[in-house]
Parts: C-alpha cells; sequence; structure tokens
C-alpha cells in the first residue's frame, strides 16, 4: 500500500523529470534490481516507460487510479519538540517559543583523508614503501573501484535531486553499484581514494531572533560597617525566630496580629508624636541646666556652719515643686517612690470640711521639679495614697466621699473604685496602707476612715472586695438620738500604721485622741487603748528600729513617743483607769497642731515633725532629749500651714508638704544625720549590725526614761 | 494636644531655652521655633553629627545604641535626642538668669 501511495505521488508530481519517474520505480521497485549505466544508452529510458509491477500490487481502475491523494509535505522535523518555552524578561514570565529548530541530522561523516601531495602522504607512503612518483593512470585504475557510478557517471545535478528525494523518504542511499566500471574516463580528482559517498539533504539554514527590553538597572553604593551587617543578621534571626515561633505556638498569632496592628498606629500616628521619649529626656536635661545649681547643692552642699554648732542643724530649701491646677489643693499625703528614689505621688484634696472640690495625684521627679511626670484629676478630694512596695505602679487610694480606690501609673482611669454598694466609707478616708499580698497572691490593702470602721480591701481577679476589720466603737459612751434610742457612738479613724515584724499588730489613732492597739485577727476588740492626746491623732507610727516604739502626734500641739505595753498590761487594758494612767515615754509640744511626724529611715532616734504654722522640727534624741535639733519656717507664706512630711529612703532629705499645693524638698545639714562614730578602717557595717547598733542606742536612752518619768523630768 | 506636643512646648517656655527644632528622617526640619536659615543650618549639621556619632558608637560595640548627645559650648548647650529615626534639638543658654 505504501508503495503504491508512493507511486501515485511520483506520478502526480508534475514537472518532475523522466529521469526521476524512472529513479523512483526503480528505488520502489526494489533494490534487487540491477543498477544499469544511466544515460548511456539511450534507448534504455525508453524501455522503462513499461512499468513492472511487482506481483503483488494491487490492480486499480481508471477511476481509482484518478483519484487524488493530497499529502502535503513540510519541512518540518516531526520529532521536534512543541512546547519549548524560554523566560521574556520583557513580560517577567515564562513564554512558549514558536521557533522550533527543524534541523535533523540523519547521518554525518567525518572523512580522514589527506592529500596525495601533503608531506604527510609522502611520508606515509614512504613508510609503505610506495615509490614517490605515482603516475596519474594509477588513480584512474584504482579509481575502478573506488568512484561510485553515481557520482562519475551522472551529472552533477542529477546527484543533487536524487539527494533530494532520499533525503526525504529517509530511505538509505542505494549502494553504488560497485563492480561497474568507468575504465576509460580519467578522473579529475586528485585524491586517491575510495569512495562510498552519501549526500544528505542540506536543511537550509535559519535563524529567528527577537529582542527583549533590557531588564531596568540601578547602580548601588555605599559603605558598609560592621554594624549594619550586624543589623542585618539581627533582622534575619529575629526572621527566622518568628517563623519558628509561628509554627511552635498558633495561638499566640492573634496577639501578634494585635501587636501589629498596635505599631501600625504608632507608626502612623502623628510624626511628632514619635518623639515622646527623647522629648521627656530634654525636658528633664533642660531643666537641669536651669536648676543646675540646685542640683550641685543637692549633690554636694554641706552646711560649714555645722562644724562649728555642736546640737544645731538646718535644712536647705531644694527644689519646690508646683502644679498650677493643684495650687488651691492642699497636700495630703506624701510617698516615696519605692524602685525610682527620685519618684514620688502627692495627693491633693481639702482639709477644710466647707471648701471640698476636685482632687488630684501627682508623680514628682526631682530630676524634672518644673512639671509633674503624671497627673490624675479626680472629682473628690483625695485624703491619702499608697504606693504598693513591690509594684509601685500600682497607687491605693483614699476619698473624701469615702470612697477607695487604685490607679495604675500607666493608665489614666482609676481601675477600681469602690461605690456605695460595696464597701465605701460613709466618712472620708485617712489613710490607706498596701499589706503584703495574701496566700492566694492576691493583692490588699487597709482604710481607715472616720466613720469608724477599718477596711480590709482585697483585688480578687479584677474586683475590689471588701471586709470589715474593726469597728472602733466606743464602750461606755451611748450618745442619745432624737427619738430617744440609744445609739453607739463610734470613733473615728485618723491614721493607723502597722507593725514592721508582727504582720497582724496595728495601731489606730482616732479624732478622740485615743491609741488603738489591734489585731487583725480580732475584730471585737482591742488589744490595748491609750489616751494619748486630747485632741484628734494625726499620726502614728512605728519606729522602724525599734519593735515597740511608736511616735504620734496631734492637733493639740504635741508629740509623743510611746513604748508598746508588755503583755501583762494588757490583761489589765479593760479598765479604763489604766489607759488614763499610762504615759508617754517623751512629750514634745511644738505650739501648734502638728501635722505629719515621720521617723527618719537612717537613725532610730531621728524624727521629723511639721505644724500648722509653716515650721518643721527634727529631733534627734540621741543627741538631745528636749529640744529639736532644727526648727526652720519652710513655708513661703505666714498663713500657710504645713500638712505633711517625708524622708527620702536614701537621700539625705524631705520632703514637706502644704495647704496651698506646694511640695518643698529640703536637704538635711550634716548635724542632722550624725551616725554613730564609726572605728576607722572597720568594714563598713552590714544592715543587720546596724539595726542592732540602732536598736541598742535607742533602747539606752529607753532605760533612762523608763524609770520612773518624774525623775526624768527633773533631770 | 498631644502630650509630646505640651513637653514640647513647655521646654520652649523654659528659661535660656533658645530654640527647639524637630528634624524628620530624612533630615528635614518639621517643626521649629528658629528662623528659617537658622534652622537649616541647625538641621543639616546636627543630623550629619549625629549620625556619625551614632556610627561611632555602634562601630564600637554594635549591639550599642547612641541615646543622647549633648554639646557644650561657649556660649550654648546643644541637646540632641535621637528617637525613632527623628531628632529633637534643643537649644539652651544655661547661663541665662
Amino acid at each position: 500500500m505504501h508503495n503504491h501511495a508512493c507511486l501515485l505521488f511520483s506520478i502526480q508530481a508534475g514537472g518532475m523529470s523522466d529521469i526521476m519517474a524512472r529513479r523512483r520505480t526503480r528505488i520502489k521497485d526494489g533494490d534487487d534490481m540491477t543498477d544499469i549505466g544511466d544515460g548511456t544508452e539511450a534507448e534504455d529510458w525508453m524501455q522503462h516507460k513499461n512499468l513492472v509491477k511487482p506481483e503483488d500490487q494491487l490492480d486499480l481502475n481508471e477511476g481509482q487510479l484518478k483519484e487524488e491523494f493530497t499529502r502535503i509535505l513540510t519541512a518540518n522535523n516531526p520529532h521536534a519538540p512543541q512546547n519549548i518555552v524560554r523566560y521574556s524578561f520583557k513580560e517577567r514570565q515564562y513564554k512558549q517559543t514558536s521557533s522550533v529548530d527543524q534541523l535533523a541530522i540523519h547521518f554525518a561523516l567525518d572523512g580522514n583523508m589527506i592529500h596525495k601531495e601533503s608531506d604527510e602522504a609522502k611520508r606515509q607512503r614512504a613508510r609503505l614503501g610506495i615509490p614517490e612518483a605515482v603516475p596519474s593512470e594509477h588513480a584512474g585504475s584504482e579509481g575502478g573501484e573506488a568512484t561510485p557510478a553515481a557520482g562519475a557517471a551522472e551529472g552533477e545535478e542529477q546527484a543533487k535531486e536524487e539527494a533530494a528525494e532520499e533525503a526525504k523518504d529517509g530511505a538509505a542511499t542505494p549502494a553504488p553499484g560497485e563492480g561497474e566500471s568507468t575504465g576509460s574516463k580519467k578522473l579529475t580528482n586528485q585524491f586517491n581514494y575510495s569512495e562510498r559517498a552519501s549526500q544528505t539533504y542540506n536543511n537550509p539554514y535559519r535563524e529567528r531572533g527577537t529582542a527583549t527590553e533590557p531588564p531596568p538597572r540601578a547602580t548601588f553604593s555605599g559603605n558598609v560597617t560592621q554594624w549594619d551587617i550586624f543589623d542585618a543578621y539581627q533582622e534575619d534571626f529575629e526572621k527566622q525566630e518568628k517563623s519558628k515561633e509561628k509554627k511552635v505556638v498558633p495561638g499566640r498569632r492573634e496577639e501578634e496580629k494585635t501587636r501589629k496592628k498596635l505599631t501600625i498606629t504608632e507608626t502612623q500616628g502623628e510624626d511628632i508624636s514619635r518623639l515622646n521619649k527623647a522629648s521627656k529626656i530634654v525636658e528633664r536635661m533642660v531643666n537641669q541646666n536651669t536648676f543646675d545649681d540646685i542640683a550641685q547643692d543637692f549633690k554636694y552642699w554641706e552646711d560649714p556652719s555645722d562644724e562649728y554648732r555642736e546640737n544645731e542643724g538646718t535644712l536647705l530649701p531644694l527644689w519646690r515643686f508646683t502644679y498650677e491646677k493643684a495650687k488651691k489643693l492642699a497636700v495630703t499625703s506624701l510617698c516615696w517612690n519605692p524602685k525610682y528614689k527620685d519618684l514620688f505621688a502627692v495627693s491633693f484634696g481639702s482639709y477644710d470640711f466647707m471648701k471640698q472640690g476636685n482632687g488630684m495625684i501627682l508623680f514628682n521627679s526631682m530630676k524634672n521639679p518644673s512639671f509633674p511626670e503624671f497627673v490624675y484629676e479626680t472629682d473628690s478630694g483625695v485624703m491619702c495614697l499608697d504606693l504598693h512596695p513591690e509594684h509601685p505602679y500600682l497607687i491605693a487610694v483614699g476619698f473624701y466621699d469615702g470612697s477607695v480606690g487604685i490607679f495604675n501609673v500607666e493608665r489614666k482611669e482609676p481601675v477600681h473604685r469602690c461605690t456605695a454598694k460595696n464597701g465605701k466609707h460613709t466618712d472620708p478616708v485617712w489613710q490607706v496602707r498596701w499589706q503584703a499580698d495574701d496566700l492566694e497572691n492576691n493583692h490588699n490593702f487597709y482604710s481607715v476612715s472616720s466613720d469608724g470602721r477599718i477596711v480590709h480591701w482585697t483585688i480578687i481577679k479584677n474586683e475590689l472586695t471588701y471586709q470589715d476589720v474593726i469597728c472602733l466603737t466606743l464602750p461606755d459612751t451611748t450618745a442619745e438620738g432624737p427619738d430617744g434610742t440609744k445609739v453607739n457612738t463610734v470613733g473615728c479613724g485618723t491614721a493607723f500604721d502597722f507593725h514592721r515584724k508582727n504582720d497582724y499588730l496595728f495601731l489606730v489613732g482616732t479624732e478622740e485622741g485615743k491609741i488603738h492597739m489591734c489585731s487583725k485577727a480580732y475584730t471585737s476588740q482591742f488589744l490595748d487603748s491609750v489616751d494619748a492626746h486630747n485632741m484628734a491623732v494625726y499620726k502614728v507610727r512605728w519606729n522602724p528600729y525599734h519593735p515597740n516604739i511608736y511616735v504620734t502626734c496631734s492637733a493639740d500641739w504635741t508629740v509623743k513617743i510611746w513604748e508598746m505595753s508588755s503583755k501583762t498590761s494588757i490583761d489589765k487594758s479593760d479598765t479604763s483607769n489604766d489607759a488614763n494612767s499610762r504615759k508617754p515615754l517623751f512629750t514634745f509640744d511644738l505650739n501648734n497642731s502638728v501635722g505629719d511626724v515621720a521617723w527618719s529611715p537612717y537613725s532610730s532616734t531621728v524624727f521629723a515633725a511639721v505644724t500648722a504654722d509653716g515650721k518643721v522640727f527634727i529631733y534627734d534624741l540621741h543627741i538631745n532629749k528636749y529640744e529639736p535639733l532644727c526648727e526652720q519656717m519652710v513655708a513661703q507664706k505666714k498663713k500657710t500651714k504645713l500638712t505633711h512630711i517625708e524622708f527620702n529612703p536614701v537621700y539625705p532629705m524631705v520632703i514637706v508638704g502644704d495647704d496651698r499645693g506646694n511640695v518643698t524638698s529640703l536637704k538635711l545639714s550634716p548635724n542632722l544625720r550624725k551616725m554613730p562614730k564609726e572605728k576607722k578602717g572597720a568594714p563598713p557595717m552590714d544592715p543587720k549590725q546596724k539595726e542592732e547598733n540602732e536598736i541598742a542606742k535607742l533602747e539606752k536612752l529607753l532605760s533612762m526614761v523608763r524609770e520612773p518619768p518624774v525623775d526624768s523630768v527633773k533631770k | 494636644m498631644s502630650e509630646v506636643e505640651e513637653t514640647l512646648k513647655r521646654i520652649q517656655g523654659h528659661r535660656g531655652v533658645i530654640g527647639t527644632i524637630v528634624v524628620n528622617m530624612e533630615g528635614i526640619p518639621i517643626r521649629t521655633t528658629l528662623d528659617n536659615s537658622t534652622t537649616v543650618q541647625y538641621a543639616g549639621l546636627i543630623t550629619q553629627l549625629t549620625s556619625k556619632a551614632r556610627s561611632t558608637v555602634r562601630d564600637i560595640d554594635p549591639q550599642n545604641d547612641l541615646t543622647f548627645l549633648r554639646i557644650r559650648s561657649k556660649k550654648h548647650e546643644i541637646m540632641v535626642a535621637p528617637e525613632n529615626e527623628y531628632l529633637l534639638i534643643v537649644i539652651q543658654n544655661p547661663d541665662a538668669v
């Protein structure tokens, strides 16, 4: 069938030479046909007109023969791949190329012929012993066996045509008749070679190219520093860490998202807000320059006149802290930050019953005396505050309206604020004090108010819960109500202080001038009661060193120092006479209402008090048991009352608040902080030893006073 | 008014403070209390100095960084606080009473 089709093709292809036709038939009919020297006999090709039919050829009638089968021959290589893709820089993607290389090589042969007259040929011949001079006839005789019939006999054109045909068919070139001799012909070919030539189709040379747009170029330059490299590595490291984290904790993703959002809003925020921290530093820096002399004084100035005075000292005023909005308010309490020794909190309110208004809490830093670090304004006067000793960002606050609250320095609004529903006092809260966290690690604090209750507040799961610890009842006195019913009057708590070591023990001062010693465990009765003052007790404080000593101050112009009674006297305390008969160890009359008294943190015998006529008194019992070492007018104006005083825990200075919203810081001169002389060359005392020394120092004093008090007074 | 703006206002109100300039990350002054030419001069020069100072600090220890730059001159003190690629420059005359 194949043969048939090819035959047809050859017939139909017009313009083909007769020779072609003959060749075709010959090829198709088989190679067994002997090749007859073409072109030698003219009649030969007439004879060839008679087609020799193979036996198995199909007989076709005219119609069938005339039927045309169209075959299109293309130059395409059927085996060439159609799906080559190349990267296009212009479009930045892989594109299929339409141009495919169609070249197919079917046969290639490298010759190893050398020119006859070349030196190498001569050498070879010499080696083989063939004479040098070779007659040209020799080539001819040799050529007989070598020259192909086709190559020699037929013209060049024919060979080409044949080659084309053969290439198309893909069939092997018929072996040229070898034995045939063309003997007589002289070869022009000077090569002496035996030839098995083949001519393959020369694929036309094609080239197709496209020029793409050149990719954009940019020139980078820069110096690489060590930290550039470090940053790059750091960034990469963080990225790796992040990807690790993501894999490990999928739950964190949300958190991260919110964090991302935060950072986005932060970066998108007003440009200027990026300078938040920097502006604060610069403000402090500017203040440092402005108040350079004060800062120098604070650090280095020691009153030189102290050397010539035996038992007197002075106070050097340092910074004065004022705030415009707090000018009409009184300082109601002061508290140093336990972590940052330059920072303190001040609460503002009013002690005047008729002039109650708003309140305020300020945080001032010695590093920036001109403006407070934090400002909280409240609707009710703030009467007291306390910073948590371990979490200084938590502030417990007592208000004039009887409520207590907790502020967090990080937030603007109070975190907690109690209401009438949950345990609010009915009278102003005079003092609040944080306690160590309870067994379940809940923060808790106590408050005392003039409604007679002492309340224990605990923060449990973000809720402020309360528990009444004790009610300051006055057992003997009952007041008669308007309708004749008897009402138990209650004592008005004004101050309290918790024992440093015995956690359960605390003292309460009342408006009636009594001091009650209470325990957290017994809510119904007092451990001890003393009629300490004739008027309201303003402050009560335990000595920081001696466990049995405390100091009280009152509106009756006096400061008194007491010793905690022994157990035996507690048993007797059920008689009120006993309470009356108890005498203080020391009494100091300051000639005006004493707003506050404070023990110094560095000595067991030094304490300071402030009075309503604007004076600060500093005593050192060790040096003088009767007179203050220093009595100094601190208030700026005559009528200004000083309300509170607090020692800095580390620096030799005090802060004093007055009723006009000012806080003044004062440096203690060397005489006011005299310490017992240390032996030269002795190692510095450890805190424990120091404490023992301080207790011994006070104990020595006490032993002199404890004996019949009459004697000591006489002395 | 934002907190920072209030702080800047207070700084400017302090005695002896001659001027405050805020420079963004491109070295362009975005806020100033000084006149134009002085501001441009300060912004340009201080930015260079700060980046050099920072480079020095970081070259010595890459984990370290510059937080504050204080230049005390005969007449003034120039305080430079870099934060978030921004610069806050304050010029103060510390002797002014």
